[in-house]
């Protein structure tokens, strides 16, 4: 699998989900710089964590106006995986990849902790080595992962298998006091359509390794491994 | 202020911090009365936060050197070798006064500005820590205060992208009026690729990179040389803002440029500012500096020489390239979008000249100025020493409810609130997350570990600065060695109040000397450090607060040890002597109300006996876990660790202290130990061997802390009451505080 990076300038988590891809893949993924206005073509695009240009503004407005998110946003319509985490969730919603907002914490605090996730779903490249229901524990760290859309798309959302993961409690129950940020539903990451597109807050590349505390990330990259080689 | 025009007179002298002896100086190194652009820049330069003229004399009496030593105090932080040709770098530095008066700028800019002192020398940061102490709960400015300067501290840290992996906070009535923010950053460089600020080579450009200059932050450094009064809220406008956006551009910026043969040297502009920074660098080199003001980006029009010189906008750097490569470095800045501007060149003939319009508007010596600063031997009186405090003489509580109340006080109750605000994992190699003795960051790509921690129990310093400041020492060195760090050097940030009160002043001198005796005694040297004075408001000092941060080595990152119990049926063990000693405890403040008497000593020959088989222990595997014994004593560290675990514990209080003097008694260098039963008999064993104290007080297990006959508790109530003190203080109102 050919991964591809972009940084912005002030992505922070570029260089953890290159580590986390190497270890998946034996090699290491191309760094794609924010000006660049043409995508190598690769298996996989990820749109890592950080601060895009300092957000500012709203996250990710400004990002998902950059020259190298419309090379994102092309491959993603043809079909090539993308994969956004934290920063690059909010970026990918406002690029439209992905319906709905990010917005500011219900508790207004930037929280970093490590939350349980029920993986709702199996059938994506990027949850396939997990079971459906199954509880995992990442690591969230942002102060706008609150998950907003009208009642409609959430609906949608619902009936098209396409949210990947919701925050619950260790016994897998989506409460709301195992939502950390106010999300709707509980949500904590969806898919776009054709489920090769996943928008996530939590951080799978944080817990991919035992001496930082857990492996529960890990078998997102290995999945995509097995998906895209 | 600013008018260039505008006459010396002794009101100006005075506002500028100037005093009438210091002015006679002035004249002499001028010979001619200087302007006023000239004042300012004598103002800030000999203000106490830039030239330690009160501390100078006792700092220098600190041990600073050692085999790993790479570079001790005096350059932007302190170098210490940990093999493999990899340095680390750091310094602490406070940002006190512009957190009080705009708590969540001048704490986002604390960091900001430690985060630079770091990566000025070429090492990518790895880490942030702080140390923050916050007024009485009950005043009505706490609760706002804690708000913004932990949203400020994580604020920034978090968008720079470097985690936060350790610190503490404290409460006490004395910083209601003066809260205190005390930063770290450590950083990881290459030693052959570390970098300086004396400049070299007469002709050479002198550059500046990073933000625009404007009108944010002038006389901030003399504004931390000075007491606070009611009116500090309107000193607002010294403080300056923070942008961690373009910390994070000038971090990745000069990295890269550094890792060119570009740079001859390097300083980032801090107090006094461009003021500071070029008088920084040109002493150093021996040269002098012509600026050109004209060529210096500016925020705000019309903006004079004064106001340049002096500004701290933050986020900027001042360098001399080598000859020819300013379109290497120009290519880099431009690539991340920063200001790049040739403002100046180096001479030789000593002096810092600056041009404005075309017209020279000041002309100034150099040496005279930044190394001729004045220097202090102020007057001091010794502390007087307080009686020691007999166990008898203590109120006995029953030891589960004194618990209850002390897991729940401001001091010990979870600082999880603070924390969660802050990205503590950002770069994927924190193997030990806040809460634990000390934070350890993996040194990227390899297989070794820094460990770091911030220390300091002002009411002991306050009680008996000289044993004060030697705990402080030791207790950093504790921290360490209890997750299998070997304790390397200290950086020392010193919170004291006016030091032109002699009682202010021995506390700095008695605590600096206890601090050099435990850093002799521990092979622990000072490498880099700051000094915050006149932390006072109307006329009141701040608790004596001598915080050491400390780095320690782990050589293989898979054998270090942390606090949570691992399992059922391991024996607890306490190594050291336990006394009871409750002189300055929290048990007597909080369960007694008293404040009094003297504090525990610190026998430094065995502190260094003990942190080595507890270092030795933790190596081997032969411990399961550990945690070093402080505040609150022996039964809140095991609290503690049942806290982290979720696993319970029965203890076996002896019956040859008073129960609550063996429960809560403050006696320093003791740690507490776990391992399975055949185990811990083979560490008891070779504690005896090593000439150390070490009995076993009872096992792991169950969901309660019991103590026989004296009580239980279940681990849950305690998370509760640990867990709920913050939260529910800050989620009030300030009308029920």
């Amino acid at each position: 699998m050919k991964a591809a990076v972009i940084v912005f300038p002030g992505s922070n988590c570029d260089r953890d989900v290159a580590v986390a891809l190497e270890a998946a893949t034996g090699q290491p993924p191309l760094m794609v710089w924010h000006r660049e206005t043409e995508l190598p073509a690769v298996d996989l695009v990820v749109v890592p964590g950080g601060f895009s240009y300092g957000d500012y503004l709203r996250c990710g407005a400004l990002a998902a106006r950059s020259p190298v998110m419309r090379e994102v946003k092309a491959k993603a319509e043809t079909g090539t995986p993308v994969l956004g985490i934290c920063n690059g969730f909010q970026i990918l919603t406002e690029t439209d990849l992905l319906p709905g907002a990010l917005i500011r914490n219900a508790g207004l605090k930037f929280i970093c902790k490590d939350v349980f996730l029920r993986v709702e779903t199996s059938e994506s490249p990027f949850t396939r080595k997990y079971k459906a229901g199954t509880v995992v524990s990442y690591p969230i760290a942002h102060a706008e992962g609150n998950y907003f859309a009208d009642d409609a798309t959430l609906d949608r959302l619902e009936g098209d298998g396409r949210v990947a993961f919701r925050y619950v409690t260790e016994q897998g129950e989506a409460t709301e006091a195992a939502n950390p940020n106010g999300s709707a539903r509980n949500i904590a990451g969806i898919f776009n359509e054709t489920h090769r597109v996943l928008g996530l807050m939590p951080h799978p590349e944080r817990l991919a390794e035992e001496l930082l505390g857990g492996t529960d990330g890990k078998p997102m990259f290995e999945g995509l491994v097995e998906a895209l080689s | 202020m600013s008018n260039t025009q505008q006459s010396i007179t002794p009101e100006v002298i005075r506002a500028h911090g100037l005093t009438e002896s210091e002015y006679g100086l002035v004249l002499e190194i001028m010979g001619r009365e200087p302007n006023i652009t000239e004042l300012g820049i004598f103002s800030v330069m000999w203000s106490e936060h830039c030239s330690y003229k009160s501390s100078k004399k006792w700092l220098k009496t600190l041990p600073t050197t050692a085999p790993w030593v790479i570079c001790g105090p005096g350059e932007n932080a302190g170098v210490i070798d940990i093999g493999d040709g990899q340095a680390a770098i750091f310094k602490m530095e406070s940002h006190n006064h512009p957190s009080y008066i705009e708590p969540y700028q001048g704490a986002a800019t604390g960091v900001g500005g430690i985060l630079r002192d770091v990566f000025t020398m070429g090492a990518r940061p790895i880490a942030n820590l702080n140390a923050l102490r916050f007024g009485d709960p009950r005043h009505a400015k706490t609760r706002h205060l804690i708000s913004g300067v932990v949203a400020g501290v994580g604020g920034y840290g978090n968008c720079v992208g470097v985690p936060t992996v350790g610190g503490e906070t404290n409460f006490h009535e004395s910083y209601s009026g003066n809260n205190l923010v005390n930063a770290m950053t450590v950083g990881v460089a290459q030693t052959d690729r570390i970098f300086y600020s004396a400049a070299a080579g007469v002709g050479n450009p002198v550059d500046k990179v990073g933000s625009k200059t404007g009108r944010d932050g002038i006389h901030g450094a003399t504004m931390a040389s000075a007491e606070f009064s009611e009116d500090s809220e309107e000193k607002r406008p010294t403080v300056q803002v923070g942008d961690p956006f373009t910390e994070k551009l000038l971090i990745e910026a000069c990295l890269e440029l550094m890792a060119t043969d570009a740079i001859i040297s390097i300083q980032d502009m801090g107090a006094a500012g461009l003021t500071s920074s070029s008088f920084e660098m040109a002493s150093k080199g021996g040269l002098g500096i012509e600026m050109d003001l004209d060529t210096v980006p500016q925020r705000e029009r019309g903006m004079t020489p004064y106001e340049i010189m002096l500004s701290e906008s933050q986020e900027r750097m001042l360098l001399v390239l080598k000859p020819g490569r300013e379109d290497k470095a120009r290519a880099i800045f431009e690539k991340w979008e920063l200001d790049f501007a040739i403002v100046g060149h180096l001479t030789d003939n000593g002096r810092m000249v600056l041009k404005h319009h075309g017209a020279v508007v000041a002309d100034l010596p150099i040496d005279p100025l930044a190394k001729a600063s004045p220097e202090y031997d102020r007057p001091w009186v010794p502390g007087v020493k307080r009686p020691v405090i007999a166990t008898e003489s203590v109120p006995a509580h029953p030891p589960i409810e004194a618990l209850k109340t002390l897991i729940a006080c401001p001091d010990l109750a979870s600082k999880r609130w603070i924390y969660e605000q802050y990205d503590q994992m950002v770069m994927n190699d924190t193997v030990g997350r806040p809460g634990g003795d000390a934070g350890i960051v993996r040194v990227h790509g390899t297989g070794k570990a820094l460990a770091m921690t911030t220390d300091c129990t002002p009411r002991y310093c306050l009680a008996d600065p000289h044993e004060g400041g030697r705990q402080a020492v030791a207790e950093a060195y504790r921290n360490l060695s209890a997750v299998g760090a070997r304790p390397l050097a200290v950086t020392d940030n010193l919170n004291f109040g006016n030091p032109e009160k002699p009682e202010i002043m021995g506390q700095i001198v008695e605590a600096v000397q206890g601090m050099g005796e435990a850093c002799r005694s521990l092979d622990f040297p000072v490498v880099s450090g700051n000094v915050s004075l006149y932390n006072e408001t109307n006329g009141v000092a701040i608790l004596p607060t001598p915080t050491i941060g400390a780095v320690g080595l782990i050589d293989d990152v898979t054998k270090t040890a942390s606090i949570p119990f691992k399992a059922a049926d391991e024996c607890v063990i306490v190594l050291g002597e336990t006394k009871g000693w409750l002189g300055c405890s929290l048990y007597l403040r909080e369960l007694c109300g008293r404040e009094d008497g003297a504090p525990p000593p610190v026998a430094l020959h065995r502190e260094k006996r003990e942190g080595e088989f507890v270092r030795r222990m933790i190596a081997d595997g032969a411990v399961t876990a550990v945690h070093d014994i402080s505040d609150g004593g022996l039964l809140v560290a095991v609290a503690e660790m049942a806290m982290a675990s979720g696993i319970g514990a029965a203890i076996t209080v002896p019956q040859t202290l008073p129960a609550h003097a063996w429960c809560f008694g403050e006696d320093q260098g003791r740690y507490l130990l776990t391992a399975p039963a055949a185990q811990a008999t083979v560490i008891i064993e070779a504690a005896q061997r090593a000439a150390i104290s070490a009995r076993i007080i009872g096992h792991t297990g169950g969901d309660d802390l019991t103590l026989g006959s004296l009580g239980a508790i279940s681990v849950a109530e305690l998370r509760r009451l640990n867990e709920s003190w913050l939260p529910a203080y800050m989620a009030a109102t300030d009308g029920d505080a």
